[in-house]
C-alpha cells in the first residue's frame, strides 16, 4: 500500500508552484494516496510480458516534412501578453534560479 | 559578491587526486524548421517573429515531430558507433521557467534514440583517447531571455526579464559522455580535444552550424574529483556558459583546481550548477541541481513512439560523408604526410581548407604552405581563427594558379593575398585594381638593367670580367627598382646577356 507523506506533497506542490495551507497537506496526501493505490492495482494485472504502454492507439513514427510553415505574425503572438517591452514577453523578475 | 574561491596549485591536484569529468553538449540541428512545428529555425531573426500557437505553448496546440531532426539524430548516432533504439519515446521535463512557455520541456528521458557508443579524440600531441558515449537525445531548445535591470544582462539583481521565442522549439540533441575517467593531467586538454572532434564531425555532416559563438553548439561541463587511488566518485558540479573550446578547457582545469581546494580543507562540493566566467576564467555558484525525479517526467501523450526499422537505419548509414578520422587517414596517404606534418595541419585547424584549396586545383604542398604559414600566421595577428579569415580556399588556389602561370612571383602573391583579406575583392580584381603583375616585358626590364649597370660600374666591370656571381647586385637593384614585380630569374639571365656572358 503506498502512501505519500505530508513532506512529499509539500515538495511536490513547490515544484507545481502551488501554494497549499497546512490542512490541505493533509487533505491531498490523502487523496493522492488514492490515486497512487488505484494505480497500483494495474501492477497486479500487469504480466512480464506486456510491454509499458503510453499510447492507446497502435501509431509509431508519424512525422512532419521539414518544410516551414506560416505561423503567427509578431503583433499575434504578442496580443495577449499581460507585458510586452522591445517586442518580447516581459515576465517578472526571476528570483534565485538561473537557466 | 561572491569571495573569490581559493584554488590549487595545479600539480598538487594532481598528486592528490584523480579527475572525472562528463560533457554534455547541446547541438542545436540546422534543419529547415523547428523541431516540433513548421516554424522557420534560422538565427538572428526580429524577436517573437518564428513562432506559432505550438512553440508559444498555446492550449490546444498539438506538435508534430520534425522527420528530419529524427533523421539527423540517428546519422549523429551512427558516426558516434552508437546503437540505435529499436523503440523509444519523448518525455515531458516539468519545470518553471520563462523560457519554457509550455512549462515542459519535450525532451527524451529513458529511452534516448541512440546509446552506447565513442569517440576517438586526438589530442595535441598526436595521442589517441578514447570518449565513451552514454547517449544522445533528442529535445527542443527554450527561448531566449533578455535581463532587465541587474548588471551586464545578468540574472542577478535584474528587474524584469524579456522573452524571445524564435529558439524555443528548435531541434536539440544532447549528447551525453559516459564518465571519462583516466585522463589525469590531461583532462582539461581531453575535454577541449572532445568538443573539438564532436564539432568537427558535425560540421562534415552538415547537421548543425556548430557556432559556439553563437550557441548552436554548447557544452556543459561536469567535473568531480576522486581521492587517488580510491575509485570512488566524488560529488559533481556542473559548469555552464562555456562558449569557446578555449574555455571548456579553463573551465574544467578551474574546477578541478576548485573541488581540490574545498575538500582538501575538509569542506565538501555542493551540487550544483557554475557559471563560467570568459573574463576571468573562474566559475561562480548559480543554482543548485535539480534532481531528475524533480522534473517528474513521464511519456508524452501527444508524440506517438518512434521505432526507426532496420532498413532505414542502414539507409541512413549510406548518408554518411567522409568522417574527419577517414579524412584525415586518406589525406595523410593521398599527400604523403608524415605523421607530424599531419598534426601540425590539424592543429591548425587547416586540414578542411587545405583539402578545399586542394580540391580547387592547388597542389597539396602550396596548399598547405599557404594555410599553415602565412595565413595562420595572419590569423594569429588578427587573433581569429584560420577559418574565419576573409579569404577562401578558392582565392588561395587562385593564386596559386597565379603563381604558377607566372603572372605573380611569391612576393606578389602575398601581396595579392593581403588585398584580398583588406576586402578589395577576389585576386583577379586584386591585381587588376592594384597593378600588381610580374613585369616581364623585356624592353621595360632591360632599360631598368641599363640603369643598374650604369649606376654600378665597377660591378659591371667584374660581371664583363667572367664574375657571374657579382651579378646579384644588379639583380637585386633592378628588383627593387621594379618593386619586386620582376621576374627574378628572367632579369639574371638579361643582366649576364647585357655584359655578354651568356
Amino acid at each position: 500500500m503506498p502512501t505519500i507523506s505530508r513532506d512529499e506533497v509539500a515538495h511536490l506542490a513547490g515544484l507545481a508552484r502551488l501554494a497549499v495551507t497546512e490542512a490541505e497537506l493533509d487533505t491531498f496526501a490523502g487523496q493522492l494516496d488514492d490515486i497512487l493505490d488505484s494505480v497500483a492495482k494495474v501492477n497486479e494485472v500487469a504480466a512480464e510480458d506486456i510491454p509499458p504502454t503510453s499510447h492507446a492507439v497502435p501509431l509509431t513514427n508519424v512525422f512532419r516534412e521539414d518544410v516551414v510553415r506560416p505561423g503567427l505574425s509578431r503583433e499575434q503572438a504578442l496580443a495577449n501578453a499581460p507585458a510586452t517591452e522591445e517586442n518580447r514577453f516581459r515576465v517578472p523578475r526571476i528570483l534565485s534560479e538561473e537557466a | 559578491m561572491t569571495a573569490v574561491a581559493e584554488i590549487m596549485d595545479y600539480d598538487e591536484v594532481l598528486e592528490r587526486f584523480d579527475p572525472v569529468l562528463g560533457l554534455e553538449v547541446h547541438v542545436e540541428l540546422s534543419t529547415d524548421t523547428k523541431m516540433f512545428c513548421g516554424c522557420p529555425n534560422f538565427f538572428g531573426s526580429d524577436p517573437n517573429t518564428q513562432v506559432c500557437p505550438v512553440c508559444l505553448g498555446m492550449p490546444g496546440a498539438l506538435p508534430v515531430v520534425n522527420g528530419k531532426a529524427v533523421e539527423s539524430a540517428i546519422r549523429i548516432g551512427l558516426a558516434l558507433n552508437c546503437e540505435v533504439a529499436e523503440q523509444c519515446r519523448f518525455a515531458r521535463k516539468n519545470y518553471f521557467y520563462p523560457d519554457m512557455p509550455k512549462n515542459f520541456q519535450t525532451s527524451q528521458y529513458d529511452e534516448p534514440i541512440v546509446f552506447e557508443g565513442h569517440l576517438d579524440v586526438v589530442l595535441d600531441d598526436g595521442e589517441t583517447f578514447r570518449v565513451g558515449i552514454e547517449r544522445a537525445h533528442m529535445e527542443e531548445d527554450t527561448g531566449k531571455s533578455l535581463h532587465v535591470g541587474g548588471a551586464d544582462g545578468r540574472i542577478h539583481g535584474a528587474e524584469h526579464s524579456l522573452l524571445d521565442y524564435n529558439r524555443a522549439g528548435v531541434p536539440l540533441i544532447e549528447i551525453v559522455t559516459k564518465p571519462i575517467t583516466g585522463a589525469g593531467h590531461r583532462a582539461p586538454e581531453v575535454a577541449r580535444a572532445y568538443v573539438t572532434a564532436l564539432r568537427d564531425l558535425l560540421r562534415s555532416m552538415h547537421v548543425s552550424d556548430v557556432r559556439m559563438d553563437q550557441g548552436s553548439l554548447r557544452c556543459d561541463a561536469n567535473v568531480s574529483l576522486s581521492p587517488k587511488g580510491s575509485g570512488e566518485f566524488g560529488t559533481r558540479t556542473e559548469t555552464k556558459n562555456v562558449n569557446s573550446l578555449r574555455s571548456v578547457e579553463r573551465a574544467v582545469r578551474y574546477e578541478m583546481r576548485r573541488h581540490a581546494a574545498v575538500l582538501a580543507s575538509g569542506g565538501e562540493i555542493v551540487q550544483e550548477t557554475r557559471h563560467f566566467d570568459e573574463s576571468t576564467a573562474s566559475t561562480s555558484s548559480g543554482r543548485p541541481k535539480e534532481t531528475a525525479e524533480d522534473y517528474r517526467y513521464f511519456p508524452e501523450p501527444d508524440l506517438v513512439p518512434i521505432a526507426p526499422s532496420q532498413e532505414w537505419v542502414e539507409q541512413l548509414r549510406t548518408t554518411l560523408p567522409e568522417l574527419p578520422w577517414q579524412r584525415r587517414r586518406r589525406v595523410q596517404q593521398d599527400w604523403q604526410l608524415s605523421d607530424e606534418e599531419l598534426r601540425d595541419l590539424v592543429n591548425a585547424g587547416a586540414l578542411d581548407l587545405v583539402a578545399a584549396t586542394v580540391d580547387a586545383g592547388a597542389s597539396p604542398a602550396e596548399a598547405r604552405s599557404w594555410w599553415v604559414a602565412y595565413l595562420s600566421q595572419q590569423a594569429n595577428e588578427r587573433g581569429v581563427d584560420l577559418a574565419s579569415l576573409p579569404i577562401t580556399p578558392e582565392q588561395v588556389a587562385r593564386v596559386v594558379e597565379l603563381v604558377g602561370e607566372g603572372t605573380l612571383t611569391h612576393k606578389l602573391a602575398r601581396q595579392v593575398v593581403d588585398g584580398v583579406l583588406a576586402g578589395k575583392g577576389d585576386p583577379d580584381e586584386v591585381v587588376a585594381a592594384e597593378g600588381i603583375e610580374v613585369v616581364s616585358d623585356d624592353s621595360a626590364l632591360q632599360s631598368a638593367i641599363d640603369e643598374a649597370l650604369a649606376a654600378q660600374p665597377d660591378v659591371a666591370d667584374k660581371i664583363r670580367g667572367g664574375k657571374v656571381q657579382a651579378a646579384g647586385a644588379i639583380v637585386g637593384a633592378v628588383m627593387k627598382a621594379t618593386q619586386g614585380q620582376a621576374d627574378a630569374k628572367r632579369v639574371r639571365e638579361l643582366v649576364l646577356a647585357s655584359c655578354g656572358q651568356e
